[in-house]
Order: C-alpha cells, then structure tokens, then sequence
C-alpha cells in the first residue's frame, strides 16, 4: 500500500471535518474498551501474563535468526516450502509463481495485514489470479473499491450500518436490507460459492510455532477455516517476527490477544495447521507455502525500536488511543494506525515520509498500559521524535525555535530577560481578566481552551522580594 | 543473494551473531523446546463435576446449548430430539469415526464422509474439550474430516466426559501422548461462527455454522 502518512495533518483535519466519520467513531467509541475491561478479570493476574507474554516475544528476538531457522526446518519436515520475501514487491512475485504453478484462477483471502502492505490484491489481478475478501470487513471494502481498512481488527469500524446497506444493495443488486444479520447472511452466500471454487488460500498469520512448524490462526467469522481447508494450495503470509517457541508459549499468548483485542476469552475458531494433507484425508490442502516476509523488520532487529516487533496486533492501543478515536485509522496513511502504526509507519517505510505521526500522541500512556507484551509505545514515539531531530527532518521553523530556546535556557541572565519580558507582555494581552482567549504566538493551542494569565511577575521576582 | 541469506544476514549482524555466541544461543533454543515451560494459567477446577461445570457454564458463554447423556448409546435419541426440537431435517453428515453408532434407530440418516455445502447438519466428536473457555478441540484425520464441523449450519458435537480438560496446555500434553505429531488440522471451536464487523454487533452465524449443540457423554 502506497503510504499518505507524510500527508497526516491534511487527512486529519478531512477526517474531523467529516460528519458521517465523526458520527461513526462515536458510535464504536468504547465497545472494545469496556468488553476489554470485563475480559482481563477472568485471568487472575494480568499483570503476570502480560509479563510473561513479554518474555516469550523477547525470549525469540533476542535469537531471531536461529528460531526462523528452526522454524524453517520444522515447517519443511512437515512438507510446507518456506519462501522468503524483502518486500512487497517480492510477496506478489512468490504469489503469482505460485499461483502459475498450480494453475490457480481464484484465491480466497482471510485477513493478512501483509498483503495490505504489499498492495497483493492488485499484483493478482494482474497475474490473471481473482482475489476475494472473505472477511466481512475487508469483503466490504474490496466492494467499495479497495477503500482501505480503517482498524487491524474491525476494518470498516469507520462505516455505519446504513453506508453498508446502501453498499449491499448496489452491488450484489438485492434489495436493500436494513438487519445486520441480514447482510452477513447475504454476504455469506455470495462468499459460500467462493471458498468453494477458490484454487488457493491466503491467509495471514497470527504465530508461528517454532515447536512443530505450524502457523496459528484466529478467527471469529470462520473464514481463516475455509481458505485453509477448501482450496487446493494454501499460502500463509506473515511477518519474521511471529515466531514463538513453544505450543505452551501459544497457549498463553492466545490467553491475551483476544482479549486485548475484542474482549473475548478466546476466538470463535483457533487452527494451528501443520503440514499438508495426507493421501487418505477428504480435505486439506495439497500445498502449503510459507513466505516469511522483512519488509523493513529485520533492521529494526537490534535497535532500540526492537520491543516494537514485540507486537501481536490485538489493536488494543488504537481502541483506547484518545487521537485514534478522534480521527479514525485512514488519517494514518498506511495499513497500521493508532500508536503501532504511529511507530510502525516511520520504522517500515521511512521516517522522512511520515513526519507528522510520532508527533499524533499526546503521550497519555493509555496505550502503553492495555498493550499485552507491555511495548513502551509513548517512549518508542518519543525516541522517533528525537530521530527526526538529529536527522534535521523537523520544519526549519521548529529548528530555529528549538535553537534560541537551548541558547537562552543555558543562559541565566538572557533566561531572566525573556521571561521579565514575557510575563509582562502575557499579562498586557490578558488586558484584566486572568484568561487569554487568543494567544498570538500559538493561536492553534487557545482553539478549545484558554491560556492562564499570569500576575505580571517572574517566580524569580517574587522570590528576591520573598527573600528581603 | 538470494532473500533469505540477505534477511537472515541482516539479522544476524544486528544482533551480532558468531560462531560462539550461536552455540550459547542454540542451546538457549533447545532448552525452550525440551522444557516448553507452561504460562500463568487461570484457576479452573480439576476434579470432574467441577471441570464439567466450567465446561457447560463456558459454552453457554460462547452460545452453545448443550445436552447431557449417560452413554454413547444414547447420544443419537438426544440428536434426534434436539433435530427435531429445532425444527431440523432428521439427516446429517457425520465423521465416519461415529457412523457405527445406530443413527437408523434414532430416526436420523447419516453420511459418513466429508461435507459439501448442501448438508445442513454436521455431528462430528472432538478430541478432547477445554473447560477453562467451553472450547472443542478437534484434530483433522481420515476418519475426522475438518469440513463436517465448519459447513453446515448446524454442528452437533458429541463430548466424551472423560475427555473435559482444564487447559490448552492439557489438550497440546493429550495430543503428544496420543497423536505424536500434530495432525495437519488442530481446530478449536467454541460456539457458533461470529462476526461483530458491522458496527461492532456480535451477530451469530458468519461463515461456519448458526448453532452448535454439544452432547456430553457421561460414561465416555
């Protein structure tokens, strides 16, 4: 997906000027928080799983080349073929050689974040290969011209019932249904027929297990079942950084995510497929391949962004972001948003092409506190904010700002001259009262609120008189 | 070069991988594996009656109903019954590990095979079930055809009493003792399929089945 993230501010403001996305994020406002909330109880000591959560994702980057060798010569002596893939560019050409190979007309999707980042849907298309959605967010989406998802895990979190009945209605040429079971019940049908006459599977995936070589899957709607049981070829897409050890070290992490995600004590349906049928078994697939992919992972290996790749993408940090819930997940310019992406973005496709999202924080540590593999999300964007100092990506404006403000704060005397003079000059704009509505030099931060006024003196003032 | 040295490489020189430290570090792997160290559980009850409680009280959580009886022999009149019940046709598709049960006598036509999109019921056993979230544990062999839990619109499970856990931790230790390996599939089911994509809506019913009924086998 071609990142508009170096256009955040504009996207920002269209979004909070939308009324019908204003109104939407109002109505999902809180859902996932309070189911969250409740959810966690049930584990005795949250803390000490996510601790523990913390020290598994650790435990494999800290070694992360020999567990994906590991994992490598698992999953192979189970007959899956590993691939390898830089970048995006190379995820579709592993897909579509695939594809020619097996002689594959339709793919069945369940949701993979990758292939976003890789823009997949296109590449097959153009390989003579038809990608179908069967998520019902992301089926949504592809139906209304590969709009983009808004959210990792409620992707048209963004839209209201009646946009996607209105959808519905003019694209499958039924009449209009108003009942949300209705809808899923029609958008059911129409996938039915799909996961049917799909030649391959592609899906995403959750873990790794470097144990037995398989790849975990949750899912609620049942769609990451069908891609991988129907088709004859089934190809998991996902990122170096999943691998886990142990079937255990699964088991306590899949305690967190849906939790943490959608406030469920555990998905609908958890498969963890190992291998290719055998001859005797009535389904399955024929192929399995993996393509392990970088994309920008592997130099962050070793830095201190490294806790970043801890990630289970539960989107918990985005459910109780104050800045996300305001302006919705499009606004972010790339496939991840909130505080993940908010670090992600920059990391993955460049500091210098997405300025303005370390700085789309307010730093409340909201974020920081629900994310279940503890990642320091506040202190990564502030650590980026410093990278784009020293890199001198900030505006030249806020350079020379920065400048005069290190030189007068290391100077006593020029410190007290500017704030005997701003004092002053604070308490002539008040002209009385002891607020000021409008102030000149930053009109942006008096927008929603007042600025204090001050007396009229420095402490410094106040302190000497004080003292004789 | 070809990805894979290039990615491995870079990782490698990150973390500053030679000779020494790998051995120190393949050793660290080894262990991992040969200990598989369990994670803070949540407190389920281990003895029977409570383990059997958990299970129900969860599944009806995750919005399976559920039916009890006291042997295999009986689990195809309570099938029949709840069919019925539900206004459902009296015929199903079946894991051909259960077809020796007298399905005939209960009224019900069984196929024994894999499902296809116009069956409408699917009765399949589990592996073992989890109490600590109402979860089936289901692993795909010949005789367990994956599709027969995921198809049709209805999925009636028979749960063996005795095979109730607390854990997923115990149900990976069961498939090690019994299976070896891990089957192709390892499918853990609890309830109905779901979706709450429209407007963050739980609504039943997505791409697997509307309803799924569990039959605990007392003497099983």
């Amino acid at each position: 997906m071609e990142s508009r993230s170096r256009h955040f501010k504009a996207n920002a403001a269209a979004s909070l000027a939308n009324p019908v996305l204003q109104a939407n994020l109002q109505t999902a406002k809180g859902k996932f928080v309070d189911k969250r909330a409740i959810a966690i109880k049930e584990i005795d000591d949250f803390e000490v799983s996510r601790e523990a959560a913390k020290n598994i994702r650790n435990r494999v980057l800290e070694n992360l080349d020999l567990w994906l060798e590991k994992f490598e010569e698992t999953a192979t002596a189970r007959g899956a073929t590993v691939l390898w893939a830089k970048d995006g560019d190379e995820i579709c050409r592993h897909v579509a050689e695939i594809g020619q190979r097996h002689g594959v007309h339709k793919a069945a999707k369940s949701k993979s974040m990758l292939s976003e980042e890789a823009n997949l849907n296109l590449a097959l298309t153009a390989a003579g290969i038809r990608p179908i959605e069967t998520d019902l967010g992301e089926y949504i989406l592809q139906i209304n011209d590969n709009e983009p998802p808004s959210h990792i895990i409620a992707p048209v979190v963004h839209k209201s019932l009646d946009e996607i009945a209105d959808l519905f209605h003019q694209v499958h040429k039924t009449p209009r249904k108003t009942e949300i079971a209705a809808l899923t019940r029609e958008a059911r049908e129409v996938l039915r027929e799909h996961f049917l006459t799909a030649d391959m599977g592609i899906s995403g995936g959750n873990f790794l297990v470097a144990e037995t070589g398989s790849v975990a899957l949750v899912t609620n709607e049942g769609n990451g079942r069908m891609v991988t049981t129907l088709p004859r070829v089934h190809v998991v897409i996902t990122g170096i950084e999943k691998v886990v050890p142990t079937l255990e070290d699964l088991t306590l992490l899949l305690r967190l995510l849906p939790r943490s995600a959608t406030g469920q004590s555990i998905s609908n349906y958890v498969s963890v497929l190992t291998g290719v049928k055998t001859p005797a078994e009535r389904d399955g697939p024929e192929q399995l391949y993996f393509i392990l992919v970088d994309n920008g992972r592997a130099d962050v290996v070793g830095t201190e962004f490294q806790d970043m790749l801890r990630c289970i993408r539960c989107g918990a940090c985005m459910n109780h972001c104050p800045v996300y819930q305001t302006i919705g997940g499009h606004a972010y310019g790339w496939v991840y948003p909130g505080p993940m992406g908010s670090v992600l973005t920059p990391l993955y496709t460049g500091l210098e092409n997405a300025i303005d999202l370390p700085q789309a924080a307010t730093l409340c540590n909201q974020c920081g506190v629900v994310c279940p593999v503890m990642i320091p999300l506040p202190e990564l964007l502030r650590k980026l904010r410093e990278k784009q100092v020293e890199k001198h990506l900030r505006p030249w404006f806020e350079r020379l700002a920065l400048k005069i403000w290190a030189m007068v704060a290391a100077s006593p005397p020029l410190y007290a001259l500017g704030s005997w003079l701003g004092v002053r000059y604070l308490k002539w704009l008040a002209g009385g009262r002891d607020r000021i509505a409008v102030l000149s030099v930053a009109p942006e931060w008096t927008l929603g609120r007042d600025f204090p006024a001050p007396e009229g003196r420095t402490f410094r003032e106040l302190y000497r008189k004080g003292k004789k | 070069m070809n990805s894979r040295e290039d990615i491995l490489g870079r990782v490698r020189a990150r973390l500053g991988r030679n000779p020494e430290n790998a051995v120190t570090a393949r050793k660290d792997i080894d262990a991992a594996l040969a200990e598989r160290v369990q994670g803070p559980r949540p407190a389920v009850p281990t003895d029977t009656a409570g383990l059997v409680a958990r299970f129900e009280e969860k599944s009806a959580a995750q919005s399976s109903s559920l039916d009890r009886v006291a042997a295999l022999a009986d689990a195809p009149a309570a099938v029949a019954r709840y069919l019925t019940g539900m206004n459902l046709p009296l015929r199903a598709v079946i894991w051909p590990s259960l077809a020796g049960l007298d399905w005939r006598a209960a009224g019900i036509e069984v196929a024994p095979r894999g499902a296809v999109d116009s069956d409408m019921v699917g009765i399949t056993g589990c592996f073992c079930a989890i109490a600590e979230t109402g979860t089936l544990m289901a692993c795909s062999a010949p005789d367990h055809p994956a599709t027969v839990s995921l198809l049709p619109e209805t999925h009636i499970a028979l749960v063996p009493m005795s095979r109730i856990v607390p854990g997923m931790e115990d149900a990976w230790n069961l498939a090690r003792a019994e299976l070896g390996s891990l089957p192709r599939a390892v499918n853990f089911i609890s309830g109905p399929s779901r979706t709450g994509d429209i407007e963050q809506t739980i609504v039943l019913g997505a791409h697997g089945p509307y309803r799924v009924h569990l039959v605990i086998v007392e003497d099983a």
